[in-house]
């Protein structure tokens, strides 16, 4: 029941092969027998998960039910869930509990899915290994010594254990694509704007997008055209209608071109990597794609320019954790002054990462530094985002690696802060530039799978779903599950 | 080396790593309102020096001229009407506070 895709599971429950109760029991079960090691989840919310079972196949034999109605998914901590514990993967909100829910989790609650937890995470969405979780890290289910990736680390090592058939998460600057990468499954970010962010806790407001990580690029079709779409409550929302992906995907092929920026086969990429994802390249023209080589000229800068604007953004938006109106309250007497006071509050709230970026962010702002740093980064991000126009204008997607290697060893690189940060060297591009991007698996190196991105121009979700979706019909990459959980 | 190789990242252009002092740390610790341990300050200015090292090749690149991205929607923000849509859930939203009396948030007593 758990190697099946959300496709499978929809037409099960419709047919009723299957119950909502008895699916959301399943996953819960093996939430029970496998999350001890893996660590995935924050919160399982099992009570409420049953109940909202009962209610979908309510729905299911009232013929009220739409396509995700009994769908059993997880969320990654970082959106609100009304009357749960949304903590962020951070000591400050472990004792927060949502007053409301985020668009993303009422559209899929109003359309009948079931939540069965809260999934780990880099504190703050901050990290990319799901080592800075206050929860601590999530292990890889194709090996528990290496880490998922992160940040939504918890969200994808779910979905490759098969302990949900899909989950939330976020990207700010690689969080659903690096993950999904490391641990065998799919994943999309979509256009800045495309999902609303409300309710969605801000890491960086101009970089930060919400999608799924899937099975497959059919469910993750399904599961964004429940979740995007105008919302007014994010001032960032776009107005824009939205396709019906899940159809689209399954329309012919399309002879697209597809552009590869040869600078990502530099020697900073694994060879066998590499070799996978020429194999994969080669698999798209088998397909009837023409590849076509590319420049981004600029792209090689988008770390740097990221790390600044990102923890710019960072600070502005942490400022609202002071432990007055909710989070953490040190517990410390004898405060000399409220500086003081806030100063032990956050203090004791954050981790060390978190603080770095804090610290980052105030030093580039600051006086002195704001147009050497943070104007500058804005202009570098200009330049990052034209070369993907110019690219656009030739070629239909983009394709080259998710990440520089599989996935790689817990504590391995925690101690430099630079190394980690080059994790996200080939995903953060799209983030800079507001582009929906995907990661799908292409192969596997050393037992350990990996990831191809594919960029598409703005809105153009509909296109990148669809080659992904293909793709995955001439191979079976995504099928692949760990041993353990198959 | 190529324009747009990515190896560039490993080796920052300027040569004198920029080495933020203990007393620097201390005062953006007070900017952004974090406590830090004088057992941490070490380790926080390493790493700090080095994020900044590595953000610093930003500086080489030639922006003349170019318009400062700080948004990737090319279209003006949004507006709504002037007017109050939220209802008061200052019950609800309190429930998360530390510490309430009488509707208000309550901070300890400082003699300043």
């Amino acid at each position: 029941m758990h190697i099946r895709t959300l496709a499978q599971l929809a037409s099960d429950l419709r047919a009723r092969r299957v119950s909502a109760t008895e699916l959301t029991s399943h996953f819960l079960e093996r939430i029970g027998r496998f999350d001890p090691a893996l660590n995935a989840f924050i919160t399982v919310t099992a009570e409420q998960a049953l109940a909202q079972a009962a209610a979908a196949d309510r729905r299911l034999a009232n013929g009220t039910a739409t396509l995700l109605t009994g769908i059993p998914l997880a969320h990654k901590d970082i959106f609100c869930t009304s009357g749960v514990k949304t903590s962020c993967g951070s000591r400050m909100l472990d004792n927060f509990i949502a007053p409301y829910d985020a668009t993303v989790v009422e559209r899929l609650q109003s359309a009948g899915a079931v939540m069965l937890g809260k999934t780990n995470m880099d504190e703050f969405a901050m990290g990319s290994s799901n080592e800075t979780s206050f929860y601590g890290p999530v292990h890889n289910p194709w090996n528990l010594a290496l880490v998922p990736g992160g940040s939504s680390g918890g969200s994808a090592a779910a979905v490759a254990a098969r302990l949900a058939p899909a989950s939330t998460g976020t990207d700010t600057g690689g969080s659903i694509r690096q993950p999904a990468a490391l641990t065998g499954i799919t994943g999309i970010k979509p256009t800045y704007g495309r999902v609303s962010r409300y309710g969605m806790i801000a890491f960086a407001s101009s970089l930060d997008q919400a999608g799924v990580l899937t099975q497959t690029a059919e469910d993750a079709a399904m599961l964004l055209e429940a979740i995007a779409g105008f919302d007014e409550r994010d001032s960032t929302s776009l107005d824009e209608p939205v396709p019906r992906y899940s159809q689209i995907v399954n329309e012919p092929w399309d002879n697209i071109t597809i552009g590869v920026p040869e600078s990502f086969f530099d020697s900073g990429l694994d060879a066998d990597n590499a070799a996978a994802l020429r194999a994969a390249l080669a698999q798209f023209e088998k397909l009837g794609a023409r590849l076509k080589s590319i420049e981004l000229e600029h792209i090689h800068l988008s770390v740097p320019a990221y790390y600044v604007v990102a923890p710019a953004e960072a600070s502005s938006n942490l400022s609202r954790f002071d432990g007055v109106r909710f989070g953490h309250r040190a517990a410390r007497e004898g405060h000399e002054d409220l500086l003081t006071f806030y100063m032990r509050n956050r203090g004791e709230g954050f981790g060390a990462e978190v603080k770095r970026r804090i610290l980052t962010g105030t030093y580039v702002l600051s006086a002195g530094y704001f147009d050497a740093y943070y104007l500058q980064a804005q202009k570098v991000r200009q330049l990052v985002s034209q070369d993907f126009a110019r690219a656009f204008a030739e070629v239909d997607l983009i394709a080259g690696p998710t990440t520089p290697s599989p996935a790689f060893g817990l504590g391995q690189k925690t101690s430099d802060p630079i190394e980690m940060y080059l994790n996200d060297i080939y995903t953060i591009g799209a983030n800079l530039a507001g582009l929906p991007a995907m990661s799908l698996p292409c192969g596997f190196v050393r037992n350990l799978p990996v990831g191809m991105q594919l960029v598409a121009p703005p809105l153009a979700e509909a296109r990148v779903l669809k080659a992904a979706h293909h793709f995955q019909r001439a191979t079976d990459w995504h099928q692949r599950v760990p041993a353990t959980y198959a | 080396m190529r324009r747009g190789s990515l190896n560039v990242l490993r080796y920052p252009n300027r040569l004198e790593i920029p080495v933020l002092s203990a007393e620097d740390i201390r005062r953006l610790c007070r900017l952004a309102r974090l406590e830090i341990t004088p057992a941490e300050i070490a380790d926080v200015s390493a790493k700090l020096s080095s994020i900044v090292a590595m953000v610093d090749q930003l500086q080489a690149v030639d922006t003349v001229g170019v318009n400062p991205m700080a948004h990737p929607l090319d279209r003006p923000q949004r507006l709504r009407a002037d007017a109050v849509t939220d209802v008061d859930q200052h019950e609800l939203y309190q429930r998360n506070a530390p510490l309430v009396e009488r509707d208000l948030y309550l901070v300890p007593k400082v003699i300043e």
